[in-house]
């Protein structure tokens, strides 16, 4: 019976997603949402922003002991430090961003009109290096992780409220992410949707599959499987390696949009990165 | 409901293994030649080739995943073993939405490991 009306709300998301060609960002959202609540009825709609944990008891009660004293808390410091300290011409990062750079990444991505892009945290934080003269650094991992876990870090608590404004261009790129994110891949032939929407909740292998909603709340991660704190591109470039689809560039449009995509269905949990994970 | 009835057949199914194992041991086969069987099972269990255990449990493999149906009394469920062999080579024709990678249309598998993976699926 159980598995039965699982089966229907499966069906009841593709056909919603697919059918409604014109379906908008906010129509998407509602879908999306609707459909996490009814498939995990025992999690509260903010838990969603704990990943696998909010769906597993078993594995969280060991989560929460090691949250306690955070594998990830040497580069948290790090990266305030880097974050304060001034580069060559004497400004800080805090110049580059609305309030000092504090308290904002709930915000990101977001669409720029001027450009015409979407700019995510870690590419505006590199956009800020250059504009005074620095070298961009490296996407994913290193300093530009520990930067992105210490800004996250001043957000937690804040509402993810990412914007896909009424423009052509800004659409555009939603749509991409959306289609990167439904669109089978690889060798193995798999979604991201596959996974984390139709099969979030069971098992691949030893693995449960985490819910898409929230995915991107707690990044960067430091993972055990890493030993170090990584960015959401990084962990993207891991689960398409997984069904041997050539993983797309760290910051390049493809990811960018999806990360749009994500954080866009992710709306209205709080940010609470930097986060551990397995 | 559906969980006792598989887990019946998957006993079953466990005393048809041993008595194959019975009739086979006697009639002299050597350790080092393996049997169809045998090289299909270890297709099927090898995480970087058929890895079928990622998805479906399998009477002897351990932590199977649960996103497909168990693989159990795979005679009754395919009673033709050409159907049996199109699900492996290709999933996406039943259900094109299925996440079953398509072993054979993708190259994934060899049709020769194809053959040897249905040998070993329709013993279970
Ligand atoms: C073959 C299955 C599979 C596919 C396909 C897949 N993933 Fe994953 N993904 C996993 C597993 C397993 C994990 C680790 C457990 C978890 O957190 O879900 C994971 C973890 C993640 C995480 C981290 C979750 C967290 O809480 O920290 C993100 C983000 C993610 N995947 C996004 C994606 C995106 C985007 C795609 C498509 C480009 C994708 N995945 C495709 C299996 C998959
Ligand atoms: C990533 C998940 C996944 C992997 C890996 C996988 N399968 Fe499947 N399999 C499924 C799903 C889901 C179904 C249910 C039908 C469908 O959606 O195609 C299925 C259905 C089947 C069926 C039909 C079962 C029935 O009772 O109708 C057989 C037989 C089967 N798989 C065999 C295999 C074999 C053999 C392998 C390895 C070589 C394998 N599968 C690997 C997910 C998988």
């Amino acid at each position: 019976m159980k598995k039965l009306l699982t089966a229907t709300l499966v069906i009841g998301l593709c056909s919603a997603f697919t059918a409604q060609v014109q379906a908008t960002p906010e129509d998407d959202l509602k879908t999306f949402r609707t459909y996490y609540e009814k498939r995990f009825p025992n999690t509260p709609f903010n838990d969603f922003i704990n990943g696998v944990y909010s769906i597993d008891p078993a594995s969280r009660e060991q989560w929460e002991e090691i949250e306690e004293f955070p594998p990830y808390e040497l580069s948290l410091d790090n990266g305030k430090k880097l974050f304060n300290a001034p580069f060559a011409n004497g400004k800080t990062y805090a110049s580059c961003f609305e309030n000092g750079g504090e308290g904002i990444a709930n915000r990101y991505p977001f669409f720029d009109k001027a450009s015409g892009k979407v700019i995510t945290l870690e590419a505006a934080i590199n956009a800020c290096r250059e504009s005074n003269g620095e070298k961009p650094l490296s996407y994913k991992k290193g300093a530009i992780a520990d930067i992105s876990a210490y800004m996250h870090y001043t957000s937690r608590g804040n509402i993810i409220n990412v914007i896909v404004p009424d423009d052509p261009r800004a659409q555009a790129i939603y749509e991409e992410g959306k289609k990167i994110f439904f669109a089978k891949r690889g060798q193995l032939n798999m979604s991201c949707a596959d996974c984390h929407v139709h099969n979030s909740g069971n098992k691949i292998r030893a693995d449960l599959l985490s819910p898409a909603i929230g995915h991107t709340s707690h990044f960067p991660v430091y993972r055990s499987a890493w030993g170090e704190l990584g960015t959401l591109h990084r962990r993207y470039d891991g689960c398409n390696k997984q069904v041997r689809a050539k993983p797309y560039k760290a910051q390049g449009p493809e990811y960018t949009a999806l990360e749009y995509f994500e954080a866009h269905m992710s709306n209205g949990l709080e940010i609470n990165g930097p986060g551990s994970r397995k | 409901m559906r969980h006792t009835a598989s887990k019946i057949l998957l006993s079953a199914c466990s005393v048809a293994v041993i008595t194959g194992t019975l009739l086979i041991a006697p009639s002299g086969a050597s350790a080092a030649e393996e049997t169809t069987v045998e090289k299909g099972k270890a297709l099927a269990f090898d995480r970087k080739l058929g890895n079928c255990l990622a998805c479906h449990a399998i009477e002897g493999g351990e932590l199977p995943g649960n996103i497909g149906p168990p693989l159990v009394s795979m005679k009754l469920r395919f009673p033709d073993k050409e159907a049996l062999r199109a699900q492996i080579y290709d999933s996406n024709v039943r259900n094109p939405n299925s996440i079953m990678p398509p072993f054979g249309r993708f190259n994934i598998l060899s049709g020769e490991q194809i053959d040897q993976i249905v040998e070993y699926v329709y013993s279970l």
